[in-house]
């Protein structure tokens, strides 16, 4: 398996922590994982992106060109990584702040409202969740019961109530991804 | 131990700690602050001791004071911090102080930007500070290499009594990717009976200089040094390769460009291209004598050497190579990182292929 | 017979270079003599600095340690940082200590080393032959000033004790001089003290030795000591600028 996925938005968005939940749970279901985050000033409200590559070889490049899937919260991402997909590939879109549809039919694309996701769930930090959501029942690349328990070791003791509300997060993502892409989610 | 995952950055301080090392001096740059950041919180546990300088001049300056007094100790920094510290890698190389010094090399020159780049390669292997010394320099291409070379790192220097500097680049410092820290074998090291950390009445004063003022003196201090650093090269070696059978094109790739490399070599031999690689670990000592060796294959047509540099160590690889084949450069510049296909069309480019 | 003088065991028996009537010689005594008296030369360390004195690793019978210009304070830092138990000492010249090495001095005081920095100041730089120093007087005469140090050309001359006592952790800063006896049996006292003070652990201790150069100011000894006097302490008083005991 090589998976190659490249996570983007806003500074402040969760792209690198949705990202490096992505990396652990790879890395424990048994695969070589990269995470190389862009690094700079950038990250303090402008555009922060993650590449992530899981593979069951050693990985060579850990920079993305050519990705299996890519995630985008803002229309800045979209418009400098929603091209990189490969045929075949998956492209997770949060339309809530990106009005535009991609023009690839090769590939697969979700569109996630997730800012207005979020505001129903009464906080905005979950975007980042809800997204990951979505990409994971889309790629189903890592089990997301992996993802559930790291999630709930980073949360679980210290706040019980936001880790319910990250894991209905997930769940409502890839409750989206499943209808978007009707059962064509996890190929 | 089970692997985890770790920032590179990160990775090499703790690496660090786990070599023994106590004691860290620095001062601000990025791509690097994580490894400032990591010991600041780290080396309190430990009994050691983190302190930020005023520059890094005076971190370098802290470093050799350190050592002099016996304590296994190491500095970070990135290109323009590493520039202002070569005045005192040329004393402790002459006081022949033990340290590891650390480069996350970003774009250059002067400000240059932060992303990775590797033009700091002459600067690493050809002296950089003042007068006839030599570094050891390490160039890990994955945070576990990073790991395994730090540890070493302190080790060698140990050895030799020599600075160790281990060449990163952003890249490197700022990516995680799973770690495990294994004990990496202790060589045997000779005890720091010239250490200045006070006499306790029981030797007579101990004294760190490089001062030499009479020529005769200090061409034997080169010399006796230059034995030691001769000593290093037939020792000291590290150098990995990959698909080298039936290559036909070789390519010479250092840390994290070699990625990109091997990437390039699996997608040629798709191509039913045949390329290998030869990677330096060791940067000085260089492995001249595998390039050599490699030049003098009948099958191979061809180097081409690939960096994040307008060309620096291709001209160590030309010197080895020594007009047996043709040497070839590729190289992106300013923390620009080479492409995948940027790389394959270089060596189709060399075999005569069609792009 | 009952000896009734014995030379300092913090020194060696090799030779001094520096030149007829500098008072360098005097000065390493005074450390020396400090160092043996409170018993810690087998626990000193020293840093000699670029300057006249860079040979003083040479003089003084403790472990050493010749430093890059202007970094002693640095070096001492890292010593004193890994091995606390050392009473560690700089021994720094005008050019090395207030032009190159301004930064490291002020952010040694700053942070509060526990170290002990003897800052010679002739107003010259001896070694490379008598260029203008940040401590030369307005009007004097350098290599690098030919005409007199001018006010409006190279500004005023830096008065390090004024400046270091500003800081906090600096708890002992003390300006003497080497023109007679009786200030040189001062300047003794003030560097005992800055050595006691840093053994208790109280902080940065600093004393400010003004000195002569009979060679580059172009003078008889005699006459270099007078010139001190007349020139130098109006500008830069000797007493005490801050002594803080009960720091900690």
């Amino acid at each position: 398996m090589l998976h190659k996925v490249i996570m983007a938005g806003f500074g402040g968005q969760g792209i690198m922590t949705a990202g490096k939940i992505l990396a652990e749970a790879a890395l424990r279901e048994g695969r070589n994982v990269s995470w190389l985050p862009s690094y700079g000033p950038e990250m303090r409200g402008g555009t922060a992106n993650c590449h992530v590559i899981i593979s069951d070889d050693l990985i060579g490049n850990p920079i993305i060109s050519e990705a299996s899937a890519v995630m985008v919260l803002n229309q800045p991402s979209f418009d400098k990584f929603g091209n990189n997909v490969v045929s075949g590939g998956k492209l997770i879109v949060n339309s809530s702040l990106i009005a535009e549809k991609s023009p690839k039919d090769d590939i697969g694309t979700v569109y996630v409202p997730a800012n207005d996701i979020a505001a129903e769930f009464g906080n905005k930090k979950v975007i980042n969740m809800i997204m990951l959501g979505a990409y994971l029942k889309a790629t189903g690349v890592v089990e997301i019961s992996t993802i559930m328990k790291i999630v709930s070791e980073i949360l679980g003791q210290k706040n019980p109530e936001l880790l319910k509300l990250n894991q209905d997060a997930i769940l409502k993502g890839a409750e989206l991804a499943d209808e978007a892409l009707g059962g064509e989610a996890g190929r | 131990m089970s692997k985890e995952l770790w920032k590179g950055n990160e990775a090499i301080a703790e690496a660090a700690v786990r070599a023994g090392c106590k004691y860290f001096f620095g001062y601000p740059i990025t791509p690097q602050n994580e490894i400032s950041e990591y010991m600041a919180s780290r080396l309190p546990e430990v009994g050691g001791c983190f302190l930020q300088a005023e520059s890094e001049v005076a971190s370098i300056n802290m470093v050799y004071g350190a050592s002099g007094a016996g304590a296994r100790v190491m500095t970070s920094s990135s290109s323009p911090g590493i520039s202002l510290m070569q005045e005192g890698i040329s004393y402790i190389a002459a006081a022949e102080l033990p340290c590891v010094v650390v480069n996350i090399v970003r774009g250059g020159p002067g400000l240059g930007g932060i992303q990775p780049a590797q033009s700091d390669y002459f600067q690493a292997c050809k002296g950089g500070g003042h007068g006839d010394y030599k570094l050891v320099v390490l160039a890990p291409n994955s945070v576990q290499e990073a790991v395994d070379l730090v540890q070493e790192a302190f080790d060698i220097a140990d050895l030799y009594r020599t600075p160790v500097l281990v060449l990163g680049d952003g890249m490197i410092g700022q990516m995680m990717e799973p770690v495990e820290f294994y004990p990496i074998p202790k060589r045997e090291l000779p005890e720091k009976n010239w250490a200045a950390d006070g006499t306790r009445g029981k030797r007579p004063p101990n004294i760190i200089n490089s001062l030499y003022l009479k020529a005769e003196e200090c061409e034997i201090e080169n010399l006796r040094r230059y034995e030691k650093y001769a000593a290093i090269q037939k020792s000291e070696v590290k150098c990995e390769t990959y698909n080298l059978e039936n290559a036909e094109v070789v390519c010479v790739a250092y840390g994290m460009t070699s990625r990109v490399v091997s990437n390039a070599i699996d997608t040629l031999e798709k191509a039913g291209i045949n390329a290998g690689l030869i990677r330096p670990v060791s940067l000085w000592p260089f492995p001249s004598g595998i390039i050599a060796e490699v030049a003098a294959l009948p099958g191979v047509k061809a180097f081409l050497t690939v960096e994040m540099s307008m060309g620096q160590m291709v001209e160590d690889v030309r010197l080895a190579v020594s007009g047996k084949k043709p040497v070839h450069f590729y190289g992106r510049t300013g923390g620009m990182v080479p492409e995948v296909s940027a790389v394959v069309n270089e060596v189709k480019r060399i075999t005569g292929e069609e792009i | 017979m009952k000896t009734v003088f014995e030379k300092t065991k913090g020194l060696t028996d090799k030779e001094l270079h520096y030149c007829p009537g500098c008072t360098h010689g005097i000065i390493h005594r005074l450390i020396a003599e400090a160092l043996e008296e409170l018993d810690v030369l087998d626990v000193a360390a020293g840093i000699a600095p670029v300057g006249c004195a860079v040979f003083a690793y040479d003089y003084f019978n403790c472990d050493m340690y010749e430093a890059a210009h202007g970094r002693a304070p640095a070096v001492a830092t890292g010593i004193k940082r890994t091995t606390p138990d050392l009473v560690t000492f700089t021994y720094q010249g005008d050019g090395d200590l207030a032009s190159i090495g301004a930064a490291e001095i002020v952010h040694a005081a700053g942070r509060g080393e526990k170290i002990t920095t003897i800052f010679v100041n002739n107003a010259i730089y001896g070694m490379t032959g008598g260029q203008m120093a940040p401590t030369t007087l307005i009007g004097q005469k350098a290599t690098t000033a030919p005409r007199g140090r001018d006010e409006e050309h190279t500004g005023m001359p830096l008065r390090m004790c004024e400046m270091l006592a500003t800081i906090p952790k600096a708890v002992y800063v003390e300006r003497v001089a080497m023109h007679d006896i009786k200030h040189i049996i001062q300047a003794k006292k003030a560097i005992k003290k800055a050595f006691q003070l840093q053994i208790e652990g109280k902080g940065f201790t600093f004393v400010e030795v003004l000195s002569t150069c009979p060679t580059n100011w172009g003078k008889t000894p005699v006459e270099a000591l007078e010139w001190l006097e007349r020139n130098m302490i109006p500008y830069f008083p000797i007493g005490n600028f801050r002594t803080v005991e009960e720091g900690k």
